[in-house]
């Protein structure tokens, strides 16, 4: 069994901060990721971020993704492991990972468990055909490998991410042919709708996907209205022609790690589902192991790096390596938290957090 | 089809990658993932579901739903969507749930 000092599962935009902060404080690392790269999903964001400037505010996802990477470049003390799947967590603090070779096995000091979030999927008629993605594939295919996932799409859902994907489609030269949400109203921000609608594409709220068509790859999709109560109303079924149906209908928490583990979870709908009950530094309810980003409840990559950074200064108190900067960052990074959810999108998180502290295991 | 013209990104012609699909010799670039080279040859189906037999493509992306899971140099449920592409590999449609050799 190999040892470190802070193990953390998750190179994306929570995983990365942790090493910094814990990197600084003196801490040796260990940073895990299955994809063949560090960033998480910063590596296909082509859109500028909003807040302030310390949040990275006006540079594109994967502009931060490097400017995170190469803030941890200079640590001798970090390990990073790529292509490596955590796929057990023990108590003790043990770790297993699988690299497609060999089997591994860890012990950290602390644990942290920034696995970041799954695509929510919808129920339909064929939904399991080629042709359907999650909104998440589309950016890594287009955004990543430079392939163009379609030729046309019908987006599903109205949040940021269905917005800002469709617009990507269409700086890629795919058509979206319609975006579709069951709502009465645009789930994501005004100014990415407007965006969209300038160039044409037509936002049918009160919508949702009934079925998709073809044999072996999508060729179509059957739409119909919903009533106030979410029911399909019969006679407003049309058919869109189109080679790929793009769901985008929200995120899940992966906790399942720390289910493995038994760590307490509690079900609050505003932080995306499961997630695991944190105490003020992101601490689980097993001594030394962490969670924080969207493993910790579905939120923005912003948040997820303020998250970070807070819990690699959490954890170096903990083990008696405080950062030399401690108190000032702690502050720094309370604060901007607050900023980032003091706004109407915020409040969801500030309502879930609450639930997540307080009252019955269902919220 | 691999994009050629984007306002923000820049794809570089990259280093042709040869490899085999179904038995017939086919070719990625590098960088690519298997099934990001199979998808810039208009290959969407990856797999077969195991009772049905019906088609499956690339959901997540991301290695967690297991719709891309292939038959890899003879050896099964390997996530193409996080697998890098590498010279000479024999990349096969999943039918079954995969045999332990």
């Amino acid at each position: 069994m190999i040892e470190k000092d802070v193990i953390i599962i998750g190179g994306g935009p929570a995983g990365l901060c942790v090493a910094k902060t814990a990197l600084e404080a003196g801490l040796d690392v260990l940073l895990i990721d299955r994809a063949p790269a560090l960033g998480g999903q910063l590596i296909k964001q082509t859109h500028k971020f909003f807040g302030s400037k310390s949040q990275y505010a006006k540079t594109r996802g994967i502009d931060i993704a490097n400017i995170l990477i190469d803030d941890l470049r200079r640590h001798a003390k970090l390990e990073i492991l790529l292509a490596t799947t955590a796929v057990g967590l023990y108590p003790g603090h043990v770790v297993s990972t699988y690299d497609e070779h060999v089997y591994r096995r860890y012990q950290g000091k602390a644990i942290v468990v920034a696995t970041g979030a799954s695509e929510k999927f919808l129920t339909f008629e064929n939904n399991d055909l080629p042709g359907v993605y999650g909104a998440g594939a589309i950016q890594t295919l287009m955004n990543v490998y430079g392939i163009m996932p379609a030729q046309e799409v019908v987006m599903v859902g109205s949040g940021n991410i269905g917005l800002i994907v469709s617009y990507q489609l269409i700086q890629a030269g795919v058509k979206v042919k319609a975006l579709v949400e069951a709502a009465s109203s645009i789930g994501g921000y005004k100014v990415h709708a407007s965006k969209i609608k300038r160039l044409g594409v037509d936002i049918l709220t009160r919508t949702t996907v009934k079925k998709a068509i073809g044999k072996d790859h999508v060729e179509a999709v059957e739409i119909v209205g919903l009533d106030d109560t979410w029911n399909p109303i019969a006679g407003t079924e049309a058919i869109i022609s189109t080679d790929a149906i793009c769901i985008s209908v929200g995120l899940s928490p992966m906790h399942q790690l720390l289910s493995m583990l038994g760590v307490d979870t509690k079900y609050v709908p505003e932080l995306g589902g499961h997630v695991p009950v944190l105490d003020d530094t992101n601490q689980t309810s097993i001594e030394g192991v962490y969670a924080c980003g969207d493993a910790a409840g579905i939120e923005e990559a912003s948040s997820a790096m303020m998250e970070g950074y807070l819990t690699g200064l959490c954890i170096a108190r903990q083990l008696h390596h405080p950062h030399p900067d401690d108190q000032a960052l702690v502050k720094h990074y309370h604060d901007q938290l607050g900023l980032l959810r003091e706004g109407p999108f915020g409040e969801k998180t500030v309502i879930g957090r609450h639930k997540l502290k307080e009252g019955a295991w269902y919220a | 089809m691999r994009i050629k013209d984007h306002p923000i990104l820049s794809f570089p012609e990259r280093k042709p990658i040869r490899f085999r699909f179904e038995g017939k010799e086919v070719e990625g670039r590098e960088g690519d993932t298997i099934a990001s080279a199979l998808h810039a040859l208009g290959i969407t189906t990856l797999s077969y579901s195991i009772k049905l037999g019906r088609p499956r493509g690339f959901y997540c992306a991301i290695g967690n739903c297991s719709s891309c899971n292939m038959l890899v140099s003879g050896k099964p449920n390997v996530r193409t969507c996080i697998t890098p592409l590498v010279e000479g590999q024999d990349v096969r449609r999943q039918t079954d749930k995969g045999v332990l050799t």
